[in-house]
């Protein structure tokens, strides 16, 4: 008998979007296996090859869920009387408190294609301006600095192949060795710099491979950058033909980094000068063989000043003529599978399709033509992600929400506070295959088909747009979200034809609707797609993709790049006798974002079963507590249990705590929620606790 | 737009435009950037716009140029600054600053950061009756004087550095660097006699003399003759083309004196930064706080800011309360930190002392702690552990356990029941592929490294451990030869 065939798709996790195949048994099932592909390069980290058996889990939700009231349980119903339920409440809450009382959540999971569809879908359907998503969490600080620096912000503006060749490669606050182990192998010729607080897998495979690691105080970043800059332009590595020609504002950004001699900077950040000097020194020569990146990670842009920060390193990287050119460049690293083609195309509060500004008039004309609709019909912007989450229910703002691809209670920061908006919410809808943390407070569940279930398109971290596969058939009574947002709209009034279903007939009018903008699809074609074109956008309709940007100019009216000046400040809590950690907050390899898929797989786990905190022994043992032990660590806002893991490299003021876990073994029960100024990024990297043995047994 | 009638802006007189004047408005600039609590303006006698002083030495090295050294000038409406103009009295009743062009400025609030200037001791030869240099003499307070130094000093010629203090070994450093042959005198009995221990002084004093300094400490100057070199009290002459004189500084308090503001070495101002008089505050090197802390920028910038949130109302009960500097040498190849309380005598009740002592390798460093926190240190040729230990001393965390450890800059040896030893060696971290598992997947018939990747996974991840399967394989597959066929 002959293997039925399999189907090359790509992983559902994170933005390395790595390649595979699903191959099905005898009995249907599938199982995942490393393909080919530039990004992974024939790899795959356990998420990868466990991912296909998500799609099987036994607690899948295969039937619509709704409770009469908030103190009844959950029960199954059928499709349309869940969706009359959802339509019927909706319409009600909006005829008491307008439109803008129901809002929306996305995610950075989400293809381009629903991305798309959603928010088509809040400013048509609900003609509501509050919508906005779980990138906010990951990408708004980067976006923000890129978008300032270049004109433009595509996660990298050059493929990861060209990383790979380079001389030496700064990683700040990445740690790619265990959130997206394949693309390591694009690190491992080049001489790595890794920007940590921890000796994360990463930093220890620098320091193994000949290079650096810098451990700065949690918060100090952006100090270390502005140092970084301080040593390099003294040290002789600016490049001063490329500032003069291709960039606008040093000389004001120098005057703010000539305040951070490394002596200055060893101070604020904790790392040596003789470090920060050397670093400059190594980075500065490969620079001058124009053979060196800059790239950036959750762990330097989730602060509540991520955005200068970010800034702080383009600065370094413009200063040393690295972006827009072939072989160097700045780029941060995108989390979320989707992480990219969701900020672009309109489930942002402030946004529109290809990556159009809300606010801009000519753009609104535009999405408004491609969508039939009079401009002046469409929502202005609306509040970001914790801003929405915190005005939910009696915090004033919407009433009812609805949930696509994400789980704030347990990915949110201070998720005591979140649970408590989203518990005060009137009507909570979420869409999702299993019952999620935040699923389980629904008023609706609907149960929605998973990545091999349908087809669509992702953007990778390169800004590359890839094909999505449908493997099987979802399990009978599960809906796509297409079908989902359709059969909504139609019940709230909007022509069937405004909200199709097929997958390529929405990338076909994303096409449209993106033409003409920053991030223009229009060339993004099923055909070009399945002939395995790389289509890194924007590509136009036809007219080739753009795999490198900025070789010419910059996106500036004038084509120049742009120095930023920042000035460091403290994080937005600091340590004091009551809470004299830092603890900051990061992924595992066996985990995704808020582990609702990969807790679900026995494998991964087995292998990280309970939450952990990384410290330092004799801070451990300051606090009482031995390797093992359950501790709780306790912020201003909330509390937190896990695993006490010594880690003699550790810095001493400084825990570790992955976010993966929920309820009582939350990371976010800690988590400041202040907010960077222009991305609207929660500070999720730097909050000051205390350590004690658990209470609990 | 807040259309409610508001008060119109208050007028900030700030006197003196250097590091820590440039920096309260700075400071304010940010907390207030359009300007509509508080109109600043500061008044600087030199024509230069204001600069790092901290940077001066690196200059004197070739390290930076005097462009490179500018400090930024707020870009707010609310700022104005009057370079080249000299602040000549305070009329603390009618609440005005009369200026050298004969205008005068009216405050609500009045901040005095007129810094201090280079003392001169009383040796013949130093200084002119007027107070201004001798020939062949320059202090090293100001851009003035680093370029006045500059065009003195030749290569291969002889230097002289009164005051063996932080500026003059900085000075010192930099100036061999331009090739200059270079003698210290301290009158102290050693040299950074408030910073660091005679222990530590003594191996500094090797390190110099092996950069080709010569350190003359608890040697009192008795004359400079120009053109020959500064003589000593031991009737030695040391040569010299140029005296280089760092040998303290002196508050410029004459402003807040004659205006009949309390001064005692400085201006006397209280945890709120200000004089006896409630309107008029001082800050930085002219400033006297029961705390201490002058001459460093480091209290003078926290001043700054303290005050700015003050005067700005953005935090009207801030408070300074003193400082403990780090002092930290900015001399090339040379690592020196120090910090706190580290006279007292070793066998202090109180206090728990370590001190490493390496002569011969130019290394020396004394961890003081009192009640598990670090109250002093000093550390010459330990660039890593300084980091740690100044961090430790400013945020008072407890200090570790190993404290030998600590001062060498080493990690906590690692605990004996370590966590990531459960009996099997991981050879492929990603996937948790064990030896056994790759052992297995080869007797199962996986002979290359294809084959063990398709069977266990292991390289597939980040790819870190494909030498060592490679290696695995390669000593299974030549102990056991695979069967042919």
């Amino acid at each position: 008998m002959t293997q039925a065939p399999s189907t090359r798709t790509h992983c559902p996790y994170c933005a390395l979007q790595c390649a595979m195949h699903l191959q099905p048994a005898d009995d249907g099932t599938l199982t995942a296996r490393p393909a080919d592909f530039p990004t992974n390069r024939g790899g795959l980290c356990r998420k990868g090859w466990t991912s296909a058996e998500v799609l099987t889990v036994p607690d899948r939700l295969t039937r619509p869920l709704m409770r009469k009231d908030r103190n009844a349980d959950l029960v199954e119903v059928d499709w349309n009387t869940a969706l009359d339920h959802i339509a019927e409440r909706l319409l009600t809450l909006r005829a008491e408190s307008g439109p803008d009382t129901v809002s929306v959540f996305g995610s950075g999971g989400l293809t381009n294609e629903k991305s798309y569809a959603l928010g088509k879908f809040a400013r048509l359907a609900l003609g509501t301006s509050q919508i906005d998503y779980n990138g906010r969490f990951c990408m708004s600080s980067a976006a923000a600095g890129s978008v300032k620096a270049f004109g433009l912000d595509r996660g990298m503006p050059f493929p990861l192949t060209d990383v790979g060749t380079c001389e030496v490669v700064l990683l700040a606050g990445a740690n790619p060795a265990e959130t997206m182990p394949p693309m390591m192998g694009h690190l491992s010729a080049p001489t790595l710099i890794v920007i940590d607080p921890r000796r994360s897998a990463t930093a220890q495979a620098a320091l193994a491979g000949g290079g650096m690691h810098l451990a700065p105080r949690p918060g100090t970043d952006l100090a270390l950058a502005l140092g970084l800059l301080h040593a390099a332009h003294i040290g002789g590595h600016t490049d001063r033909d490329y500032v003069a020609a291709r960039t606008t504002g040093f000389d004001h950004t120098w005057e703010h980094a000539a305040a951070w001699w490394p002596e200055r900077t060893e101070q604020v950040t904790g790392v040596p000068a003789t470090q920060i000097r050397a670093a400059a020194d190594l980075l500065g020569q490969a620079a001058a063989h124009r053979s060196a990146y800059i790239l950036t990670g959750r762990g330097t842009e989730q602060h509540s000043k991520g955005t200068d920060t970010v800034s702080a390193w383009i600065n370094l990287a413009l200063a040393l003529g690295l972006p827009g050119r072939q072989g160097s460049g700045y780029g941060c690293i995108t989390g979320q599978g989707n992480g990219q083609g969701g900020r672009e195309h309109g489930q942002k509060a402030d946004q529109l399709p290809g990556y159009r500004k809300i606010d801009d008039p000519a753009a609104r004309a535009h999405v408004a033509g491609v969508w039939g609709v009079d401009p002046d019909t469409l929502p202005g912007p609306g509040r970001s992600a914790f801003e929405l989450l915190d005005a939910l229910g009696d915090g004033g703002g919407p009433r009812a929400m609805l949930l696509f691809g994400s789980n704030p209670v347990v990915s949110a920061p201070d998720t005591d506070r979140v649970r408590a908006r989203i518990a005060s919410l009137d009507f909570l809808v979420a869409a999702d295959f299993v019952l999620s943390e935040t699923a389980a407070m629904a008023d609706v569940v609907l149960p929605t088909a998973q990545w091999a279930e349908e087809s669509g398109t992702m953007t990778n971290l390169e800004g590359r747009i890839l094909r999505r596969s449908r493997a099987t058939a979802p399990p009978a009574g599960v809906r796509t979200d297409l079908e989902i947002l359709s059969a909504l709209a139609t019940r709230l009034g909007q022509p069937a034809q405004r909200f199709p279903t097929d997958p390529d007939t929405v990338l076909a009018e994303l096409g449209r609707a993106s033409s003409g903008g920053v991030a223009d699809y229009s060339g993004a074609t099923p055909q070009r797609l399945d002939d395995g074109e790389a289509l890194y956008w924007p590509v136009r309709a036809d007219s080739a993709p753009t795999p490198r940007l900025f070789l010419d100019s910059f996106a500036h009216p004038d084509g120049r790049a742009r120095f930023h000046s920042v000035e460091h400040r403290p994080p937005a809590e600091d340590t004091d006798p009551d809470y004299p950690l830092l603890a900051t907050t990061g992924r595992l390899m066996g985990h995704y974002q808020s582990g609702a898929q990969t807790r679900r797989v026995d494998e991964l786990t087995a292998a990280e079963p309970d939450a952990y905190v990384e410290v330092h022994p004799d801070t451990a043992a300051r606090a009482g507590l031995t390797h093992g032990q359950w501790a709780r660590l306790t912020s201003r806002r909330g509390h937190t249990r896990a695993r006490v893991r010594l880690t003699p490299t550790a810095r001493l003021d400084t825990v570790f705590v992955p976010f993966h876990y929920a309820g009582e073994q939350s990371a976010n029960n800690l988590t400041n929620p202040a907010l960077d100024p222009t991305s609207r990024m929660p500070e999720f990297k730097v909050a000051a606790v205390r350590l004690e043995p658990d209470p609990a047994p | 737009m807040n259309t409610m009638t508001s008060a119109p802006a208050r007028q900030i007189v700030v006197v003196g435009n250097g590091m820590v004047g440039a920096r309260f408005a700075g400071e304010a600039a940010r907390l207030d950037p359009a300007g509509e609590r508080a109109h600043i303006t500061v008044v600087g006698q030199e024509s230069e716009p204001a600069y790092n002083r901290v940077l001066l030495s690196g200059i004197v090295a070739d390290d930076y140029t005097p462009d490179q050294i500018r400090l930024p000038v707020p870009d707010t409406p609310g700022v104005t600054i009057r370079t080249g103009t000299a602040a000549t009295a305070i009329d603390t009743q009618q609440h005005t600053l009369a200026l050298d062009d004969g205008t005068h400025l009216t405050y609500d609030e009045l901040v005095l950061a007129t810094g201090a200037r280079a003392s001169f001791p009383p040796i013949t030869g130093v200084a002119h009756p007027d107070g201004t240099p001798g020939e062949g003499v320059t202090a090293l307070r100001d851009l003035a004087d680093c370029q006045r130094l500059l065009s003195l000093v030749r290569p291969g010629a002889p230097v002289v550095v009164l005051g063996g203090g932080v500026l003059g070994l900085e000075a010192a450093r930099g100036l061999t660097s331009r090739g200059a042959r270079v003698s210290v005198v301290e009158s102290s009995p050693w040299i950074m006699r408030r910073q660091i221990d005679k222990p530590a002084a003594k191996i500094l004093g090797r390190l110099y003399g092996e950069l080709g300094v010569t350190v003359h400490s608890w040697r009192v100057a008795s004359r400079w003759i120009p053109g020959t070199g500064l003589e000593l009290d031991d009737g030695r002459i040391l040569p010299g083309d140029v005296l280089v004189v760092t040998a303290g500084v002196r508050g410029n308090i004459e402003l807040a004196q004659s205006a009949g503001i309390e001064t005692d070495h400085g201006i006397v101002i209280d945890d709120h930064l200000s004089t006896s008089d409630p309107r008029v505050h001082a800050i930085g090197d002219c400033a006297q706080h029961p705390g201490g802390g002058a001459g460093l920028v480091q209290p003078g910038w926290e001043q700054a800011a303290v005050l700015a949130k003050r005067l700005i109302g953005t935090d009207p009960s801030a408070a300074y309360r003193g400082s403990t500097p780090v002092t930290r040498l900015k001399a090339e190849g040379i690592e020196l930190t120090s910090f706190g309380t580290v006279h007292e005598d070793d066998d202090h009740p109180d206090l728990d002392t370590v001190t490493v002592s390496d002569p011969h390798g130019g290394r020396y460093a004394k961890l003081v702690v009192r009640d598990e926190r670090v109250v002093g240190a000093v550390l010459l040729g330990f660039p890593e552990a300084a980091a740690t230990v100044s961090q430790l001393h400013d945020t008072g965390a407890p200090v570790p356990a190993d404290r030998l450890a600590l001062v060498q800059g080493l990690p906590t040896a690692a605990p004996q029941d370590d966590p990531a030893d459960s009996g099997e060696s991981l050879v492929c971290r990603c996937n948790a592929v064990t030896r056994t598992d790759i052992e297995q997947a080869w007797l199962d018939g996986a002979r290359d490294r294809e084959a063990v990747a398709c069977s266990t996974r292991a390289t597939t991840g980040c790819g870190g451990c494909v030498r060592d399967v490679n290696a695995l394989l390669a000593d299974l597959n030549s102990a056991n030869p695979a069967p042919t066929g």
